[in-house]
């Protein structure tokens, strides 16, 4: 026979069934979330390991930033298959038909690639047809900006192509990438040659596709040294699904940890609600125990139903999970290479329902264990709260730490390192503590200064919030983090926007030309004053790479393995050369000098950028040499500055005096100063035209993309808040509905006391905005911290509060918790007094 | 003949800021088999807590309660509650029927706590008795004061109990319903065999019990086992409203 608290259990649940089911969905949502942010990241690695070819477009590239030299093209000779080159640099693109010129990444490219996949465009033939002829396939983003239309003529340098399709999709870039840089495509024999000349930056690539059989992998590993010298760099397919397949991983991870946010949420919510459920169950435990049931059977009757909630809410969220999975390739299409496919992954639907439950039963445990501490003498008291304080037992202790174990856990299988996941469960427990620490405060004060100038029913609505058994902590919790969340993202993103705008105000350049061959500076200052505008400043741009440091050079750097070598070892630098510090910079120690001569000095003085030298571990009286295109040149360090690159200026973390590099391959910047688009649009087009090699960028165009990207990255933090709020709105007609009973009779009492209907239902309204103020509040008051030491700390600019927006957001929130209020009050203040005393609780 | 019940030195003491307050004080009693026993005594006077302690849902501050035979002091908590599940019945001022469930099935608990065999239809036969057959299937809510008490009744005799506790069965309900209540308590009581320990304020119902304990400030001022039972009683009716 089963045990008696089985078929109790069931009994017991009678009446609170389609209840629990309201507080659960809390849970499911955060189940949903899991599941579907999981199974969807499970399809992802499918749809990438099974189109991992596509993601390059061929088995193996070679790449470097100049041509290739002889030994690499004996080495691209032999390995025979299929070949296909491409060089991609940027460049100005002029729209002839509507005279506008929009900077982009061209890639001139053979026939051929990709050897897998294919470049996606409208039409779909003009793929394969744009490389028989002066043709161009055009970003189809670029194309509605400028409304160009197929046909159409642009000009790359000082040749000119037919616009034959839309670029929609290819090999190697997101749709995301393009907003950075719009892409257009040419055929490698039709290219304006003079676009590479030196200084110009250009990638070098050849595309390979070998016969079956031959390991890409294995001819690399091969190659490596021979490569590295050359400063080729190299790509397979397994390289790049490993790259896509770490920084996807990262991403979804990133999205489950959001996911498993909403999923506590939605348990604080369970736990909030089985809190007052277990109130509400005291009398009939004191009774059994009275007739003699022991602890533990007693305690299973409430553990079992738990469990039961946790199993349902596991079923229907992973259901619900599958359904907003089909919605995700919606929100991140732009950040992914493959389209991903629908499928239910079977290991996803373990994970969600397994940790839903786990977490459930984990939080519903907290307020379940005064079951246990029930005395069957509270069944002889007529009061029968009075015996059950919720004392903290060690058992609690125990259940809080397991929490604590699990959460912190999760967060580290789900994180990219150990640390980020012990971090990320630190800013839940900061985030959460401190929004019950805002929360509280709030309400104590509401409590020990009652408002008494205000009208009877707001004094009563008010006092409503911190009644016995409110549910307002809970409530502010859950609806607060989002409102952390949403307020965070749009004090960050306009702090950042304003910081942007803030740079190009004034007399500071928002006009850059750059690209300029040192014959052609002056020329297009010519052009610009022509226009009557300004040149702020004139910059030569020399790029070398680091050789050696104090006589070891960098290749024997790598072999050593107890050396760290950086990104600041490899990169190639971009340098300059003038007299002394811009007003952005600040000389730390040494001296810089003006002007050398350098047939008299054995190395040449150099002046280096503060963060750039703890790199490279360097300081005064170091000696480095650089590579300049070929050249070998021997400095050594005099003097060190900080930079403020906050400043929008030309900023170079090394700096030559005047009386070297006048003679190195080298290309100019020239800054400007526009104070209309028009303006800026024309001085671009005229400049283009004359220098068809020169590109130009206008700081209000970059901000524009900024501005682009951001708001697709806060629509999916939107996205995963908005799941936040939705479980604090769940939790909070949970908590409506839960002391509904209570607040009947209260309804009741007042009408007979003389109070009308409309006071009754005014005062509710009271409670409910004052709720959705306090909720909204906290997490706005957590944000402005949080925004405050992000700006502060992270971005380093100024902070700024976009007022009307958060206006906005406690508007929506006052709006969203008085909906949801009223609705779930429904009929709670119209009852007739004599209906209350046969309710059903 | 053994006691069922055996109180005594019974004290208790509840702390209360940093001092104590003395409950109970030196208690000491006996009841037999079938014996009928009334506690009388102004509120607060500690009837309750007696009832409480005698049940075993307490822990005395000294003194030794024997129950059916068991030392509660030497039982554990849940040791207690197996003796409560086989030897005692409750009647509660409050009903304390489990709203989630039906009549019948709030009569079944005890015997299903004990895992009872046919229970179900001695659940049905005592709520015959109580006269609530046809109610068997209505949840508490559908039921008045009088008939949810009645419901209790026939729960607190559904284990066949060898003792009784009832604190003040009558006390929320109106005299002439609580009238036929405590009929058919000492009815279903004569029937069972039962010792009967009753809280009650009705100085009319009082009498009918075989002894009659009055309490005051914690102690028992008369018990009507050792005094003559009429004398007694006499200015105890003043006393009590
Ligand atoms: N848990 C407790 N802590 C402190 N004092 C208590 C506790 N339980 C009971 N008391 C006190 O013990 C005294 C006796 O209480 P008890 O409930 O036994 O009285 P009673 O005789 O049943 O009264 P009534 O007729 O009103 O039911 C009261 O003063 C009460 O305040
Ligand atoms: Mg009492």
């Amino acid at each position: 026979m089963a045990p008696w608290y089985l078929k109790f259990a069931w009994r017991d649940s009678r009446g609170s069934r389609r209840r629990m089911l309201l507080y659960l969905s809390s849970m499911i949502l955060g189940v949903a979330a899991l599941v579907s942010i999981n199974s969807f990241g499970n399809n992802l690695r499918n749809a990438i390991d099974r189109e991992a070819e596509t993601l390059l477009g061929a088995d193996l590239s070679f790449e470097s930033s100049r041509p290739f030299p002889e030994e690499i093209e004996f080495v691209i000779d032999s390995l025979g298959g299929l070949q296909s080159r491409r060089i991609s640099f940027s460049s100005m693109a002029y729209f002839e038909r509507t005279d506008d010129v929009r900077l982009s990444t061209v890639r001139a490219q053979e026939p051929g690639f990709p050897y897998y996949g294919a470049i996606e465009t409208d039409p779909p033939s003009a793929a394969s047809t744009f490389l028989t002829g002066n043709n161009a396939l055009v970003d189809a983003t670029l194309m509605s900006q400028f409304a160009a239309e197929v046909g159409d003529s642009i000009r790359i340098g000082t040749l000119t192509y037919q616009i034959a399709g839309k670029l929609i999709q290819t090999p190697r870039e997101t749709a995301a990438i393009m907003l950075f840089s719009p892409r257009i495509y040419i055929p490698l024999e039709h290219l304006d040659r003079t676009l590479l000349e030196a200084g110009s930056r250009a990638d070098y690539e050849v595309y390979f596709r070998f016969p079956e059989g031959r390991d890409a992998d294995a001819i690399v590993e091969n190659l490596r040294p021979r490569l590295r010298e050359a400063q080729v760099r190299t790509d397979t397919v397994e390289e790049e699904k490993e790259g896509w397949d770490r920084s996807l991983t990262n991403l979804y991870r990133f999205l489950s940890l959001v996911g498993f946010m909403s999923l506590l949420l939605g348990s604080l919510g369970v736990a909030s609600s089985v809190h007052v459920y277990v109130r509400q169950r005291i009398g009939t435990v004191a009774v059994l125990r009275c007739f003699g049931s022991r602890t533990w059977p007693t305690f299973s009757v409430y553990l079992i139903q738990a469990v039961g909630m946790g199993v349902i809410g596991a079923v229907l969220g992973s259901l619900l999970g599958f359904a907003i999975q089909a919605s995700l390739p919606l929100v991140l299409g732009d950040f992914l290479p493959v389209s991903v496919d629908f499928a239910l992954s079977w290991s996803a639907v373990w994970l969600g329902s397994g940790i839903g439950l786990g977490v459930t039963v984990l939080f519903a445990l907290l307020p379940l264990l005064v079951v246990k501490d029930v005395s069957p003498l509270v069944a002889l008291r007529a009061d029968l709260e009075a015996d059950v304080r919720g004392q903290k037992s060690p058992l609690w202790w125990l259940v809080v730490v397991t929490i604590g174990l699990s959460v912190t856990l999760f967060a580290i299988m789900q994180s990219p390192s150990p640390k980020i996941g012990i971090g990320y469960s630190m800013s839940l427990v900061i985030v959460f503590g401190a929004l019950v620490l805002v929360a509280k405060t709030l309400i104590r004060i509401l409590k020990n200064h009652p408002p008494t100038k205000l009208s009877y029913v707001s004094r009563q609505g008010i006092a409503n919030l911190h009644r016995p058994h409110n549910q307002t902590l809970i409530m502010t919790l859950a609806l607060g983090v989002g409102t952390f969340l949403i307020a965070t993202m749009l004090l960050s993103q306009h702090s950042l926007l304003q910081q942007m705008s803030l740079v190009a105000e004034g007399d500071r350049p928002n006009l850059v030309f750059f690209d300029i061959q040192s014959g052609q500076v002056d020329g297009v200052e010519e052009e610009l004053r022509k226009r009557q505008l300004p040149v702020l400043d004139r910059v030569p741009i020399v790029s070398m790479r680091i050789s050696s440091i104090n006589g070891t050079t960098i290749s024997a750097m790598r072999a050593d393995t107890t050396r760290n070598l950086t990104w600041a070892h490899r990169r190639e630098y971009r340098s300059s050369y003038r007299e002394g510090l811009t007003d952005s910079e600040v000389l730390i120690s040494g001296v810089m000098d003006p002007r050398v001569d350098p047939d008299t000095l054995e190395f040449i003085p150099v002046s280096i950028e503060n963060d750039i030298a703890e790199m490279l571990d360097v300081s005064i009286g170091d000696r480095i040499s650089f590579d300049v295109q070929g050249f070998e040149m021997d400095t050594r360090i005099t003097s060190i500055r900080t930079v403020d690159w906050q400043r929008m200026q030309t900023n170079f973390y090394f700096v030559f005096p005047l009386g070297v590099l006048e003679d190195a391959p080298q290309f100019n910047v020239v800054l400007s100063r526009t104070d209309t688009a028009l303006e800026s649009a024309a001085a671009q087009t005229a400049i283009v035209r004359r220098f068809p090699n020169v590109s130009a960028i206008d700081i209000s165009l970059v901000m524009n993309v900024f501005d682009e990207i951001f708001s697709r990255i806060a629509f999916i933090v939107r996205f995963m808040a908005l799941f936040t709020i939705i479980t604090g709105l769940i939790v909070l007609s949970g908590a409506v509905l839960i002391s509904r009973f209570q607040r009947i009779e209260e309804s009741v009492l007042l009408k007979t006391i003389g109070a009308s209907k409309s006071q009754v239902l005014r005062i509710m309204l009271v409670e409910y905005i004052a709720l959705g103020i306090l909720a909204a509040t906290s997490g706005i008051i957590l944000a402005l911290g949080g925004g405050w030491a992000l700006s502060r700390f992270v971005f380093e600019i100024d902070f700024v509060i976009p007022t009307l927006q958060l206006i906005g957001l406690v508007f929506f929130e006052v709006f969203m918790t008085l909906t949801i209020g009223l609705l779930n009050s429904r009929g709670v203040y119209a009852k007739k007094p004599l209906e209350v005393l046969r309710a059903e609780v | 003949m053994s006691a069922v019940l055996s109180v005594s030195n019974l004290t208790k003491t509840f702390p209360s800021g940093d001092k104590f307050i003395t409950v109970l004080s030196n208690i000491s009693f006996e009841l037999m088999a079938g014996d009928t026993c009334a506690i009388v005594g102004p509120s607060g006077s500690g009837k309750t807590t007696l009832l409480g302690l005698s049940a075993g849902l307490d822990d005395p501050s000294a003194g030794t309660i024997v129950l059916c035979g068991h030392h509660l002091g030497d039982l554990s908590e849940d040791d207690r509650a197996s003796v409560r599940n086989q030897h005692v019945g409750f009647v509660f001022q409050t009903f304390r029927l489990i709203p989630t469930l039906t009549a019948l099935e709030n009569v079944m608990v005890p015997g299903e706590l004990r895992g009872k065999k046919n229970v179900r239809q001695i659940a049905l036969d005592l709520l015959d008795r109580v006269g609530l057959a046809d109610r068997s299937h209505h949840y508490p809510a559908q039921l008045s004061g009088g008939e949810q008490q009645r419901v209790g009744l026939a729960r607190a005799f559904v284990n066949r109990p060898s003792i009784l506790f009832a604190d003040e069965p009558t006390g929320n309900l109106d005299a002439e319903t609580g009238d036929a209540v405590i009929e058919l308590l000492f009815d279903l009581n004569r029937t069972a065999g039962t010792t009967l320990v009753l809280v009650t304020h009705d100085m009319e119902l009082a009498p009918r019990a075989g002894r009659l304990l009055r309490l005051k400030g914690g102690q028992i001022v008369s018990d009507s086992a050792l005094e003559d039972p009429v004398r007694s009683l006499q200015p105890l009716s003043t006393e009590v409203d």
